[in-house]
């Protein structure tokens, strides 16, 4: 870590994610602005901040600010971002850092993608492979919220009678396919 | 001809007439797939969450069973997502030794490596420049006259990685529809976003984009997609979609592989056409008329 980027106030401000918030500022530190990320993003309308101002936010170092928007929680991976900035910056892969950093720090505006997220690997971790049936009622129950599962009853009775979801039992005994691995994980990013 | 074939998890549920259509096709063309063995998820987009390690190590497992067997083939992938992520292992590592070496710390656990090289295909590229329009024309028994279709790419096939296509303006799949004796319906949609995993976080996001995409699709008889999100956000709201646009908007929404299903005479259950949530009355009967195999309208 070279002395100039740790006098940076996102240094000073964040002990936890100082390492992670710095790998990101350097991601985005030769944007210039220009906007045309915000210009390609089909999402932009629903963001409270846009991803253009998003970026000079991390140059700035506003980290609360940064993560109570909810700004990289509506992107969709489009990579327009990416494939058109004029600087070649990894602009949709920061965003999935910022979505890491948000979660290592406990900060976020928005329970439900941390939720529906950490669920989804949890099902892999078990599983080796995604059962949507059984990731949705564990979502569901995450979210400790009993109006949301409405929203989807009829995709759900629709998809069963088209026979793409199998009620399959959950098997919460035994090994867990992918552990080994996930434990591994862990331990190799613990070290570097 | 034969690839590794990885059918993602999506393809054994929301997705199954996509894997099932994928498996005829390529069948009824003499191509081999060798699944590969004990396949696990990708990872999707949520590994981004948890740790970046994970984004590449779940992927990372599947290429390694791959280059396990010792057969010299490419790796098929039908769904864009999955694509994706496993197409960025191959460019990670590139720019990064020690991610390789963390990578194959963590799969030492499986007794598994992964070493850069192996080649991951979209579905989408290897139908139109492996087997490509020619063959198609050669093999069509039911020429798809007077069917209008909308080529959708969607996002991850497309981008960043602009392998086969060009991620702006798309036409890779014009030559395949046009081989079939369908038309093509031209609009700029082809490339945009459906609104991806935002439809189960953000619904108000996503039927947004779909709206607008049903919206240009007016005039065409059907929408062919290669992505199963692209296919499942398309399809499963057009009640609702309909309803905020006060318009009807119904359009069957098929897979690339069941439309060529179709032309290749292969039967709907091979195809599982009436596992896609919307067909539209007057596609099934245009592909009656063409003698395609079909039972009695639905």
């Amino acid at each position: 870590m070279s002395s100039h980027k740790s006098d940076t106030s996102l240094a000073a401000s964040a002990p936890v994610a100082v390492d992670s918030m710095l790998a990101i500022w350097e991601k985005v530190s030769a944007c210039m602005q220009c906007g045309t990320c915000t210009g390609s993003c089909p999402n932009a309308h629903a963001m409270d901040v846009t991803p253009r101002q998003l970026w000079r936010m991390v140059l700035l170092g506003l980290k609360e600010e940064i993560f109570n928007s909810k700004t990289f929680w509506l992107c969709s991976s489009c990579y327009y971002c990416t494939l058109r900035c004029p600087r070649g910056l990894p602009l949709t892969e920061t965003i999935g850092a910022l979505k890491r950093a948000a979660v290592a720090e406990g900060i976020f505006s928005d329970k439900k993608s941390p939720a529906f997220y950490r669920t989804f690997l949890d099902t892999v971790r078990r599983y080796g492979r995604v059962r949507e049936m059984e990731m949705m009622t564990r979502y569901f129950v995450s979210l400790k919220n009993p109006i949301t599962p409405f929203g989807f009853t009829s995709l759900g009775i629709k998809l069963m009678v088209k026979g793409k979801l199998s009620p399959q039992m959950p098997s919460f005994f035994g090994k867990r396919k992918l552990d080994a691995m996930y434990k591994k994980v862990q331990e190799v990013e613990a070290r570097s | 001809m034969k690839y590794f074939y990885y059918p993602g998890c999506s393809l054994e549920g929301t997705a199954i007439e996509y894997d099932a259509s994928t498996r005829a096709v390529m069948r009824s063309l003499g191509v081999e797939l060798i699944e590969v063995e004990d396949w696990t998820c990708c990872g999707a987009s949520a590994g981004d969450v948890a740790s970046y390690l994970l984004t590449m190590v779940l992927p990372a497992r599947n290429l390694a069973l791959a280059q396990r067997t010792g057969v010299d083939a490419d790796l098929l992938v039908p769904c864009s997502s999955c694509y994706l992520n496993l197409r960025k292992v191959e460019d990670h590592v590139k720019q990064n030794d020690k991610l390789l070496r963390d990578i194959n710390q963590v799969l030492a656990e499986e007794q598994l490596a992964y070493k850069s090289g192996i080649r991951i295909r979209h579905l989408m590229d290897v139908m139109a420049n492996d087997i490509g329009p020619e063959k198609l024309r050669e093999q069509t028994k039911h020429k798809l006259s007077g069917i209008r279709v909308a080529p959708y790419y969607g996002c991850q096939a497309l981008r960043p990685y602009a392998t086969f296509d060009d991620p702006e303006r798309p036409k890779s799949m014009e030559p395949l529809i046009e081989a079939l004796g369908a038309e093509v319906h031209h609009w700029s949609m082809g490339p945009k976003c459906c609104g991806a995993g935002l439809m189960t976080t953000k619904k108000y996001v996503a039927l947004e984009s779909v709206g607008q995409i049903l919206k240009a699709a007016r005039g065409a008889d059907c929408i062919v997609t290669i992505c199963p999100m692209c296919q499942m956000n398309l399809d499963s709201y057009q009640r609702k979609v309909s309803k905020n646009a006060g318009e009807d908007l119904t359009i069957s929404i098929l897979y690339l592989p069941q439309l060529i299903g179709l032309a290749l005479g292969l039967s709907e259950e091979e195809l599982k056409v009436k596992s896609n949530f919307v067909f539209t009355r007057p596609l099934q009967e245009k592909l009656r008329a063409m003698s395609c195999a079909l039972s009695a309208a639905s």
